[in-house]
């Protein structure tokens, strides 16, 4: 099925499952801790070994000699698999630094062994015997650094990354109130509670890895061009992930160095990444640092808006673009938005969660507030003087789809009581706790990307859903099964749902908070292909009856679903060029109030809110669920969350989860999150967008003004640690 | 000082004993056993036998296989889930004897005669578990890799307030402490949730106990 025009009435229009709050139909496997995760499944295949992964003791050099005669004596060991044994595997199309292979070291903990025996005690114990002699080499560790000498990355169109309207350096001049100021974002780790892990099994030629992956079909095009191997002959099965954020779009080490080893042993080899490794030997949120500057009129209407970003990483290459989300926020008729990536020698950087986005808002969203502190206006009236009027600024041939970031604002400040705030910093106290409100606007994208599924009736009654979908946590479970019961007319219980899978229909994988809107649509289009094929089967038109209660209706006749007996379908769901005109977006309103003790400058975040305009929610309970779970991760990045850089030796210092500190139970408060009753007939038959990304995409910055309204402190350096002000607090006593 | 009953006691004690009070320690078997001599080649192996959902298990285990391993990989109760290894995430809690513990912090010999409750001892899809209901109503997980140890950590801590085992977060300290929003979120702070899923999880936690989050 191609959606080649926006979408009119349709049966969602009158859904009866899809939109309604529905419990994850995982639930009960998930929750009695049935669900099997890559690693733990002892039942797929017999005789499983145990690898255990070496990591690089230096960040960049070249490998002089490993002896592994030791680790290869040891108890157990079955063998061990070496990077000076092994020839590059090289790096995927999707990847930025080489994964395994050769004397090569292009990071620290790059993985440079594989130790497999017949349990993991006995892997472990042999992997320290593993003697190896580096050469050091010097290398480029420090952003601030690199930051006069980076080049302009590369845009999508492959032409430098920046992007001028009218005429912004007159502009900014001529502007009577100017704001000129410089964000520091930190280096972030996904941090996913599951280790990266993979089970691989050779049966002659073919392949199978029971893995912990995002994006199957990538995955899978991947592993091919790592063992340069027929991807026919290659099975991906991932139908659980404790968790990706981005951090399991690409096959890791775990894959590569499980089928290997794999290989040379001659048996079924289970891997998980130690987590100590994960943060240096996996994919990070590069750090970022952004220069905005802002002209703006008396009365507040912006004139000119600068976003410069300069991020670092392995290749030079795709860094994280912070000014991503500027060319769709704030009317200015004078812009410029310049992306520059240096080439850095730190862990490969890679995509997380709303990547670009996430640090953006960070720095834009504060700057917003700044502004406004200095005009003496409300920085909600100030959004909303300055929102963009149909389209997108400076591109007429773009207009929005369904943008209600006015309402959003609005609706939040009634909702959390907004006008309680003093505008005036530090006025707001109770005992020892200076108490601050802040707000911000959030934006990220609304993509949609081609998705199949096969649809089956089993002829008992049920509907088998088949995908290689997979639901890292954001409930693709439950909306597809929404959205196959209300296609098809049957019970939320006669549905059953299998993902994950390479050998099912390809998907859009969950990436860039397309997977919802997408994989929704291509179970749609399936369905449709199966309730013609009904029709085919039982003589009418699939398109023009009706089915509901598990029966069809086609005027005075009706047929039980039953009676189709056995029956399949796939299709998929494809977009078509008239979403050209279009721009897709997702809209949020967020809000915080923090306390600052006024002794030790510790803030407690005491509420937060967000209001969201994403269409259509297909599962309000499950989406609800992935917003105050980005917000709580956009929390740790405001105040906590940062991958320290050793700059003498090039590699992140706090790499497990007791030094790298994300969010706990006592950091975070009750939630609110709003969805409004929004429709975008331009995404999908369904008119439903993601809100995983979303969710991530200003939070930060409502916690960063909330703050400053608090302390009247301004920190434009993350996380907002409490040394980072606490000499500068209002004096007490 | 020194001659002070309550100053002879070792740090693994009091860690073992925990904060319900000092109980007395015994050598288990398997830590007798891994003294003694054995060929290069096989593993430190001992015996020990506990108890995990009320079902007897007797094991001969390498003595560096933790509790958690014993579960997962010996045992193939696979709910309780290894987020790090190292005592750092909480996903690996289980409950022993009465007490949450981080399954990944204690040898798997250490627990003779032990009695464990695992995520699975808890309840099963078609037999939940109150905590494991309210965790579905209250859409308290996401990915579901931290919910079997966050359930167990629930589960546990309510029962540590209810004995009246005292927190950071009590204003008074010698009061019998109440399963207050504060109360369940400085409780549960062992147990990581990268998902976020902080605010539902105490709303689940907090209907069980019958208060509010």
């Amino acid at each position: 099925m191609e959606f080649n025009a926006p979408a009119g009435p349709n049966l969602f229009d009158k859904a009866r499952i899809v939109g309604k709050p529905t419990p994850r139909i995982e639930g009960p496997l998930k929750t009695t801790g049935t669900a099997p995760y890559a690693y733990e499944r002892h039942d797929v295949v017999p005789d499983q070994a145990y690898g255990y992964i070496v990591g690089s003791a230096i960040a960049k050099g070249r490998i002089l000699s490993m002896d592994s005669a030791q680790a290869q004596a040891a108890p157990g060991v079955l063998g061990i698999v070496t990077a000076l044994g092994t020839p590059p595997v090289g790096k995927p199309a999707t990847n930025n630094a080489p994964l395994f292979g050769g004397p090569d070291v292009a990071h620290y903990h790059q993985a440079i062994a594989c130790v497999v025996a017949e349990t993991f005690e006995q892997a472990r114990a042999a992997a320290g015997l593993i003697r190896t002699r580096y050469e050091r080499a010097g290398g480029r560790h420090d952003l601030e650094a690199l930051v006069p000498g980076a080049p302009l990355a590369k845009g999508r169109d492959g032409r430098p990354d920046q992007r001028a309207i009218g005429d912004f350096a007159a502009a900014f001049a001529a502007a009577p109130v100017k704001l000129d100021a410089t964000y520091h974002t930190s280096d972030e780790s996904h941090a996913m509670m599951e280790p990266h892990a993979t089970i691989a099994a050779w049966q002659g030629d073919r392949l199978t890895l029971w893995t912990s992956n995002q994006m199957i079909a990538w995955s899978k095009a991947a592993m091919a061009e790592v063992l340069a191997m027929d991807p026919a002959k290659i099975r991906l099965d991932s139908p659980y992930v404790g968790g990706g954020f981005g951090g399991k779009l690409f096959v890791r080490a775990d894959a590569v160095l499980a089928a290997l080893a794999a290989r040379k042993v001659g048996r079924p080899v289970k891997v998980a990444l130690q987590r100590p490794l994960m943060p240096n030997n996996t994919t990070h949120r590069p750090a970022t640092i952004q220069r905005i500057r802002i002209g703006a009129e008396k009365d507040g209407r912006i004139v000119a808006i600068a976003h410069e970003n300069w991020s670092g990483n392995i290749g030079g290459e795709d860094g994280e673009n912070g000014s991503a989300q500027t060319a769709r926020m704030y009317a200015a008729p004078n812009r410029l938005t310049a992306n520059y990536t240096a080439q850095i020698d730190l862990p490969e950087g890679n995509a997380m969660r709303a990547p670009g986005e996430a640090p953006g808002h960070l720095a834009l969203e504060v700057a917003i507030d700044e502004l406004a502190d200095r005009l003496g206006i409300d920085p909600i009236a100030l959004r909303i003087l300055n929102e963009p009027q149909s389209q997108v600024p400076g591109m007429p041939e773009r207009r929005f789809s369904d943008r209600n970031l006015v309402r959003c604002l609005r609706e939040g400040a009634d909702r959390f009581d907004w006008a309680r705030r003093q505008a005036r910093p530090g006025q707001m106290r109770e005992r020892q706790w200076l108490i601050g409100m802040g707000v911000a606007a959030g934006y990220r994208g609304g993509p949609a990307t081609r998705s199949a599924a096969r649809v089956r009736l089993d002829g008992k009654g049920g509907l088998v859903v088949e995908t290689d979908m997979t639901d890292i946590g954001t409930g693709s479970y439950t909306i597809i099964a929404q959205t196959a019961a209300e296609t098809m007319g049957v019970p939320l219980a006669a549905v059953s749902v299998v993902l994950g899978d390479s050998d099912h229909p390809v998907s859009s994988g969950s990436g860039g908070q397309w997977g919802a809107a997408s994989a929704t649509a291509g179970v749609y289009a399936a369905c449709v292909s199966l309730r013609r094929k009904i029709g085919e089967r039982l003589g009418f038109d699939g398109d023009a009856a009706t089915f509901a209660d598990g029966r069809i209706a086609l005027g005075k006749r009706t047929l039980s679903l039953g009676d189709a007996g056995i029956l399949s379908a796939e299709d998929s769901i494809s977009f078509g060029p008239f979403k050209r005109e279009y721009d897709v977006g997702t809209y949020a309103g967020h809000f915080a109030e923090v306390a600052v003790h006024a002794y030790t400058g510790e803030t407690r975040i005491r509420r937060m809110l967000a209001v969201c305009d994403a269409g259509r929610i297909l599962n309000p309970l499950s989406a609800r669920s992935q917003v105050i779970g980005a917000m709580v991760m956009a929390a740790g990045a405001a105040l906590m969350e940062e991958l320290a850089v050793d700059k003498r030796f090039g590699f992140f210092v706090n790499h497990d989860l007791a030094g790298y500190e994300v969010p706990v139970h006592a950091d975070i408060p009750h939630q609110e999150c709003i969805f409004l009753d929004t429709l975008d007939p331009v995404i999908s038959p369904l008119k439903a967008k993601g809100v995983g990304e979303l969710g991530i995409c200003g939070p930060g910055a409502a916690i960063a003004n909330a703050v400053y309204n608090a302390t009247g402190i301004r920190v434009r350096d993350y996380p907002l640690t409490l040394d980072k002000y606490l000499d500068r607090l209002p004096a007490v006593g | 000082m020194r001659d002070h009953p309550d100053y002879s006691l070792s740090r693994r004690d009091i860690l073992v004993s925990g904060a319900a009070g000092i109980a007395a320690t015994s050598m288990t078997e398997g830590a007798a056993v891994a003294g003694t001599s054995r060929p290069p080649d096989a593993p430190p192996a001992a015996a020990v036998a506990f108890k995990v959902n009320g079902k007897a298990r007797k094991l001969s285990l390498d003595t560096r296989t933790t509790l958690l391993d014993a579960l997962r990989e010996h045992l193939k109760l696979t709910g309780t889930k290894k987020g790090c290894d190292h005592g750092q995430c909480g996903a690996c809690t289980v409950i022993v004897n009465g007490q949450r513990i981080n399954s990944c912090l204690s040898l798997a010999v250490q627990h003779e005669g032990d009695a464990i409750v695992t995520i699975e001892g808890l309840g099963t899809p078609d037999k939940l578990h109150p905590m494991q209901a309210a965790f579905i109503r209250h859409d308290g997980y996401q990915c579901g890799y931290c919910t079997p140890g966050q359930i167990c950590s629930a589960v546990a801590m309510l029962d540590e307030i209810a004995r009246g085992v005292p927190s950071h977060a009590q204003v008074d300290i010698t009061a019998n402490p109440e399963a207050t929003s504060g109360e369940i979120r400085e409780r549960m702070s062992g147990n990581l949730c990268r998902c976020g899923a902080y605010s539902n999880i105490a709303e689940a936690v907090a209907e069980i106990a019958g208060s509010r989050a």
